[in-house]
């Protein structure tokens, strides 16, 4: 039996509105996925963009641009009584490096010679100096010297101060081009890797400034916060997935804990500034102080993968060990703890990762300051990785913009590295029962 | 002694104090294991628990009591001239008493009370290091020796032990407690120490920021300024603009991620977007002062705009690519979170993609998004490195993007970086900024995460 109604039959009129409104709700539909593939493309070229012009501002500071000297060491003016290490400790190396660039020049006057002495850098002396305690017996004889150029002439050298800008409107001025040039010419002049970058601590010169310093206050800020937060943060998150009863206190400490992962950085570093520092008089810049800030910050991290990964290990594991007769803390620590291990490892990771990045609660605890020599104990003032960057990056001279750029990308192939580590513990160890 | 050789020493006795006690078992267990109640072990470090930990706790309460005991003395002994001193004039006496003890350069030459009270403190000092040892050797040697005594092969060790492994496993996970407790009551504290000296009315209320003055005129509180509302309007404009920036980018990632988004695509746009939320921010901050604010000056300037070098726009930019990962790996999270029935719902109607996206799941999964967004906006609030350094200083009344504003964190930051007079108001209000970004962050935090979780339940 079929309906009495004659079927819908759509007119001309109806049927050309039908079809529009299905053009306009394809375009609607082209237009809306383009908004998505725009949104996305936005933010992986924005990190592109970033990666790109950290690393096209940073990878010159890996080379240093260097100038080679012959120059002589008159024992009369060295070592005249033959006193050996002391008298050398104490002669005037930087007249002689000094007079031997100036020779090298053929600079004379006055102003021509305050001129070319920035041509070297200030530490060229103590590089000498070093070499000839070293070795005495080069007293009286020529040696021949490479020492790191100037900041500014690094700069030129490299191309980041051009020759086309007005002379009064650059550092580097015309002459300095022009001796530049003659030591091209001899061969004297010349890029190699930027070695003292890794060897050496702060500087208020761009061209003896490392990162040696700050690469050691991180490690022992990180080896703090590692003691400290990954045991108890295992130890946490074992009594709260498996002795915790369910009651008010607990319910407690597991809001806590959300809401510690969620506070802002600055207000740890707050913490750190008035408990640690004020009220237990910890020593101010010292990575000890540094880690146990941080380790409250990575604590949330460790317990949620901690507590995630117990999680993951099936009961029957449990039983088999409950049959055996173990007690509970025998299952717990025997059986379940190993089986979760590589997960927690794998959290723990990510959040040290973290906690290397950190900055704000660093400079609160005044790890901030200008320490030239590298710490040997936790309790030294220090300074961290990306303190230094921060440090640098205010610094008005063209020569630390590139070293800024430089330690970024140190900070970033550590932080690569922790990654990778933990995509192949995860890979590795991931089973699926 | 230093410190850590007690530590070791300590470390060392209980592990011979867990050789003893194996020992003493088996020899109680007269040859046969089985007749002992718990493995061997156990009775070890049943031994090891009662040489190490009671020491420890004296330890570490010695520890955090000695400084201010020794202070106390050293104030106790000092010649009535010097004790009537008033507080503060005292403070600073005794660090110089302090610096000279342990050999720091002090600035001036101590006349000879003050060299005196350095010498007692520097004898206190030692004097409290070696009846710590003492003590802590007594403790030591007691523990064991009871525990030693208590070993025969009924006595239940493996009970005693996972007690106070129990015990310590309880304490762990307090810490965070005490770590939030430590944070509210620090910045209660010193909130209240700065609200004595300005009233909360002004610091909420107040049009003009200028905590400098207050160090310059030399006077408490009443010279320096410290209405905060220009720092929170300043934060406000570079949240608002990082949000701008965050909320459509990462919401139309999400949605394509999760509603067009081939597998293999996923696979890759995922893991670029978590290396985005990797990246430091002092990172971000230094690409926001680098590059992305002179390039928006100079195209500020080209077009006409009066734009300032630290522009909130700049700030506001990065901040935005630095929150967009959080915001679309939320959202992701909450739009797989809609059953796919409502979907097929629409498409059965005849809905597109894009109108089953704007017209079911987006309506269904709203309150997640907002929760989402809300997490977004606490990130924006307390993130401190990108403001600090691309960020302005001056605190102004403005909603204009390319003029230069500053924010509660690039306050703190200024406020405690550098010389450190905890008496004055302008290092106390940090504290007070400290208190209002943590309330907000705090309450934001638990608003989207209820909302979240209310959503949450509403499918499962």
């Amino acid at each position: 039996m079929t309906d009495a109604r004659p079927a819908f039959i759509p007119s001309e009129r109806q049927r050309a509105l039908v079809a529009r409104g299905i053009r306009r709700r394809r375009r609607a539909e082209r237009r809306f996925q383009a908004y998505g593939i725009a949104a996305i493309v936005f933010a992986v070229s924005m990190l592109a963009l970033l990666l790109v012009s950290v690393a096209g501002q940073g990878w010159s500071a890996f080379l240093q641009t260097n100038i080679t000297l012959e120059v002589p060491l008159p024992k009369d003016e060295i070592d005249p009584d033959g006193k050996g290490a002391a008298a050398i400790r104490d002669a005037n190396f930087q007249a002689i490096v000094e007079d031997a660039l100036f020779r090298k020049l053929g600079v004379s006057g006055r102003d021509d010679e305050r001129l070319a002495a920035k041509m070297i850098s200030a530490g060229s002396d103590a590089i000498l100096r070093d070499r000839v305690l070293a070795d005495p017996a080069l007293v009286g004889r020529t040696v021949t010297i490479t020492v790191p150029a100037y900041s500014d002439i690094d700069m030129a050298w490299k191309g980041h101060i051009r020759r086309a800008v007005p002379e009064q409107d650059r550092v580097v001025k015309d002459k300095q081009f022009q001796w530049i040039d003659a030591l091209a010419k001899a061969g004297a002049i010349g890029t190699g890797f930027n070695w003292r970058f890794f060897s050496l601590g702060d500087s208020n010169e761009p061209e003896l400034a490392g990162i040696l310093g700050a690469l050691t206050g991180s490690a022992y800020t990180m080896l703090v916060t590692l003691l400290l937060c990954f045991p108890i943060g295992v130890a946490a998150a074992i009594y709260l997935e498996e002795y915790a009863p369910k009651n008010r206190l607990t319910d407690l400490i597991e809001v806590n804990i959300n809401n510690l992962a969620a506070v802002p950085s600055i207000v740890f570093g707050l913490l750190g500034l008035a408990v640690f520092l004020n009220f237990f008089g910890l020593p101010r810049s010292a990575p000890l102080v540094g880690g146990m800030v941080l380790s409250l910050l990575v604590l949330p991290t460790i317990i949620i993968a901690t507590r995630a990964s117990f999680k993951s290990v099936p009961p029957s594991i449990r039983e088999a060990a409950y049959g055996l007769g173990a007690s509970k803390m025998q299952v717990i620590l025997h059986h379940v703890l190993p089986l979760a291990m590589p997960g927690i490892l794998t959290g723990t990771i990510i959040g040290m990762a973290h906690a290397l990045g950190e900055t704000a609660p660093l400079l609160m605890i005044g790890m901030k300051a200008f320490i030239a020599a590298p710490p040997v104990s936790p309790l030294d003032p220090a300074t961290a990785l990306p303190a230094q960057v921060f440090i640098w990056a205010d610094k008005p001279e063209r020569g630390f913009q590139e070293k800024t750029a430089a330690a970024i990308l140190v900070l970033l192939v550590f932080l690569v590295m922790m990654n990778a580590l933990a995509v192949y513990l995860r890979r590795k160890f991931e089973r699926r029962w | 002694m230093d410190y850590p050789v007690i530590l070791a020493t300590l470390l060392i006795l209980s592990c011979a104090g867990f050789y003893l006690g194996r020992r003493r078992a088996i020899v109680a267990s007269g040859g046969s294991l089985r007749a002992l109640h718990s493995l061997p072990s156990y009775y070890g470090f049943y031994i090891a628990v009662w040489a190490g930990v009671p020491a420890l706790i004296l330890f570490l309460v010695w520890i955090a009591a000695q400084n201010s005991v020794i202070d106390h003395l050293v104030q106790a002994a000092l010649p009535d001239p010097l004790r009537a001193l008033a507080p503060d004039r005292k403070a600073l006496l005794m660090a110089d008493i302090r610096n000279i003890a342990t050999g720091n350069v002090v600035r001036a030459q101590p006349d000879a009370a003050v060299a005196a009270a350095a010498e007692h403190y520097k004898r206190l000092v030692e004097l409290s290091r070696w009846m710590l040892v003492a003590a802590m050797l007594l403790l030591t040697s007691l523990g064991t020796f009871l525990a030693y005594r208590r070993i025969n092969p009924a006595m239940r060790a493996r009970n005693a032990v996972e007690r106070v492994a129990r015990w310590f496993l309880i304490v762990c996970s307090t810490i965070a407690v005490f770590a939030t407790i430590g944070i509210i009551l620090s910045l209660l504290f010193e909130a209240l120490r700065f609200f004595d000296r300005v009233p909360v009315g002004e610091f909420l209320f107040g049009l003009r920021w200028s905590p400098q003055e207050a160090l310059r005129a030399d006077q408490v509180g009443s010279s320096g300024s410290f209405g905060a509302v220009p720092v929170f309007t300043g934060t406000l404009l570079i949240t608002a603009i990082a949000m701008l920036v965050a909320g459509p980018v990462g919401l139309f990632a999400a949605i394509y991620l999760s509603e067009y988004a081939s597998p293999r695509v996923r696979n890759w746009v995922k893991p670029v977007m978590e290396v985005l939320a990797g990246i430091p921010t002092v990172v971000y901050g230094f690409f926001a002062a680098l590059t992305v604010a002179p390039f928006i000056r100079d195209l500020g300037l080209s077009l006409g705009l009066d734009t300032a070098s630290e522009s909130a726009l700049a700030a506001g930019l990065v901040m935005g690519v630095m929150i967009i990962p959080y915001v679309s790996s939320l959202a992701d999270d909450v739009i797989n979170a809609v059953p796919q029935s409502l979907r097929d719902g629409a498409y059965g109607l005849g809905a597109t993609r894009s109108e089953a996206v704007r017209h079911v799941v987006i309506p269904a999964a709203l309150p997640g998004i907002v929760g989402a967004l809300l997490l977004g906006v606490s990130r924006a609030v307390g993130e401190t490195m990108i403001v600090v350094m691309a960020a302005g200083l001056s605190a102004k009344l403005t909603a204009n993007p390319l003029d230069n504003v500053t924010t509660v964190t690039v306050q703190i930051v200024t406020l405690l970086v550098g010389d450190q007079e905890f008496d004055s108001a302008k290092t106390l209000s940090a504290f007070a900024l400290g208190l209002v970004l943590f309330v907000v962050t705090l309450g934001l935090n638990v608003i989207a995460l209820r909302v979240v979780q209310k959503y949450r339940e509403k499918y499962d």
